[in-house]
């Protein structure tokens, strides 16, 4: 059964409440998929019963639920191959040159979904830059949806999860096979750290990330939103890093306080100073 | 350009050749790794072998050593397409020179995904 143009309606408005993401009418179909198994979960017989609930009570944990639900987590091990060349190619030797003095790199993974970008990312330095064995790396990964972290965090895989865009060698290499499935060495799983973080909410960090990925994500916002995200990002960011968005992703037509750089096949954005005379 | 396609499944080996040749290969098939090695030998320019690891007679790994330990078969891609996902199995086949492994089962993205990370996919291919 479709669901009603209203229900839609109702349930996108919740949905930009609670996440910021805007559901277009391309992803309606998805509506259903997803919210079903929340309706059933929460006991409820179809979607118009949970729209009801959901009107009922605006304090329902109902709500977090289908908010959850309607976030996509769609990622993969080396997604845009050519980004994570120009990382390795040009952006960690450039921070290693860098940070000679201090010996640390923080990276953030913002929206990490189910890990496969912050791990691959630690798999990329252990492997290519063994020189960053004595220094203090971390990698802090956050998402809005607590279920789809309880996944990263536990850094176990599928066979088809692994089979999509990570190379046999490094599979073998940096992970354990537990029964059916494939689990991160924990030498790999620890540079990680895991926090829930909702991106339209103030960013608990003190110290500046010297890169930043924040990849297919922005595109469920409006344009206010992304602009308000990018300035908090850009003030997270250590003034000679990296930011990178997603492949189909681009600044084009925002205001925000970032300079577009080419790095070989990718685009990475270096932060501009002052930020605050751009937005006068 | 040769791909060459060693699988004792007709059906396996069927569904291999479809996915390569939209790639734009032309196609040499053997269903064990000894047969797999003399169609190596009769083809002049194979650039790609898509390998199953269990096979009567001589078994993928043992195909991989055998390629590998002719000079002048050093450059042609190696692409286990196999269920063996024992960790120290599959590092004894990459020491032995395999550059991929395509787990089955598997889908046409995650072959062709493979095969664009070694750089086996002709000039040209469609995807
Ligand atoms: C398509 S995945 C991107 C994963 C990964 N960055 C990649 O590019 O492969 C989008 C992720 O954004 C998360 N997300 C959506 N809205 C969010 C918000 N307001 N705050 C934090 N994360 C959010 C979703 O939970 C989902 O895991
Ligand atoms: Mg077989």
């Amino acid at each position: 059964m479709p669901v009603a143009e209203h229900d839609l309606e109702f349930l996108s408005t919740i949905v930009a409440e609670r996440t910021g993401n805007v559901i277009s009418s391309h992803q309606a179909y998805l509506v259903e998929s997803r919210l079903a198994p929340v309706a059933k979960e929460a006991g409820l017989s179809d979607i118009r019963a949970l729209v009801k609930e959901l009107q009922r009570s605006r304090t329902s944990p109902v709500h977090d639920r289908v908010a959850e639900a309607m976030t996509i987590n769609e990622t993969s091990f080396f997604r845009d191959p050519s980004l994570f060349d120009a990382i390795s190619a040009h952006v960690i030797p450039d921070l290693i040159d860098a940070r000679q003095s201090q010996r640390s790199l923080r990276i953030w993974c913002a929206a990490c979904s189910s890990g496969q970008e912050p791990y691959t990312l630690a798999i990329l330095l252990r492997t290519r830059f063994p020189e960053l064995g004595n220094w203090d790396v971390k990698i802090t990964a956050t998402d809005y949806s607590r279920e789809i972290l309880s996944k990263a965090e536990s850094g176990s895989y599928s066979q088809f999860e692994v089979g999509r865009g990570l190379p046999a060698a490094m599979l073998v290499l940096n992970f354990d096979r537990v029964g059916m499935n494939w689990v991160v060495k924990p030498e790999i799983r620890k540079q990680i750290e895991f926090c829930e973080l909702n991106l339209l909410t103030p960013f608990p960090f003190y110290q500046p990330f010297d890169l930043i990925l924040l990849r297919n994500v922005l595109i469920y916002f409006d344009p206010g939103k992304k602009v308000d995200i990018l300035t908090s990002a850009h003030r997270t960011l250590a003034s000679d890093g990296y930011l990178f968005l997603g492949g189909g992703e681009s600044l084009v037509s925002l205001e925000t306080p970032f300079e577009r750089q080419v790095l070989d096949r990718t685009v990475g954005y270096r932060p501009l100073y002052p930020s605050e005379t751009k937005h006068d | 350009m040769h791909c060459l396609i060693v699988d004792d499944s007709r059906a396996m080996r069927r569904i291999l050749r479809t996915i390569v040749q939209r790639l734009g290969y032309e196609t040499v098939e053997a269903e064990n790794g000894r047969i797999g090695v003399e169609r190596l030998h009769e083809t002049s320019d194979v650039g790609l072998a898509l390998v199953d690891w269990n096979m009567p007679e001589m078994n993928g790994l043992e195909f991989v050593q055998a390629v590998r330990s002719e000079d002048r078969y050093q450059n042609v891609k190696l692409v286990m397409v196999t269920s063996e996902t024992d960790p120290s199995r599959m590092v004894r086949a990459l020491m032995s020179g395999a550059d991929e492994f395509a787990m089955k089962p598997f889908t046409e993205q995650i072959l062709v995904d493979k095969l664009k990370l070694i750089g086996a996919l002709p000039d040209g291919a469609c995807c």
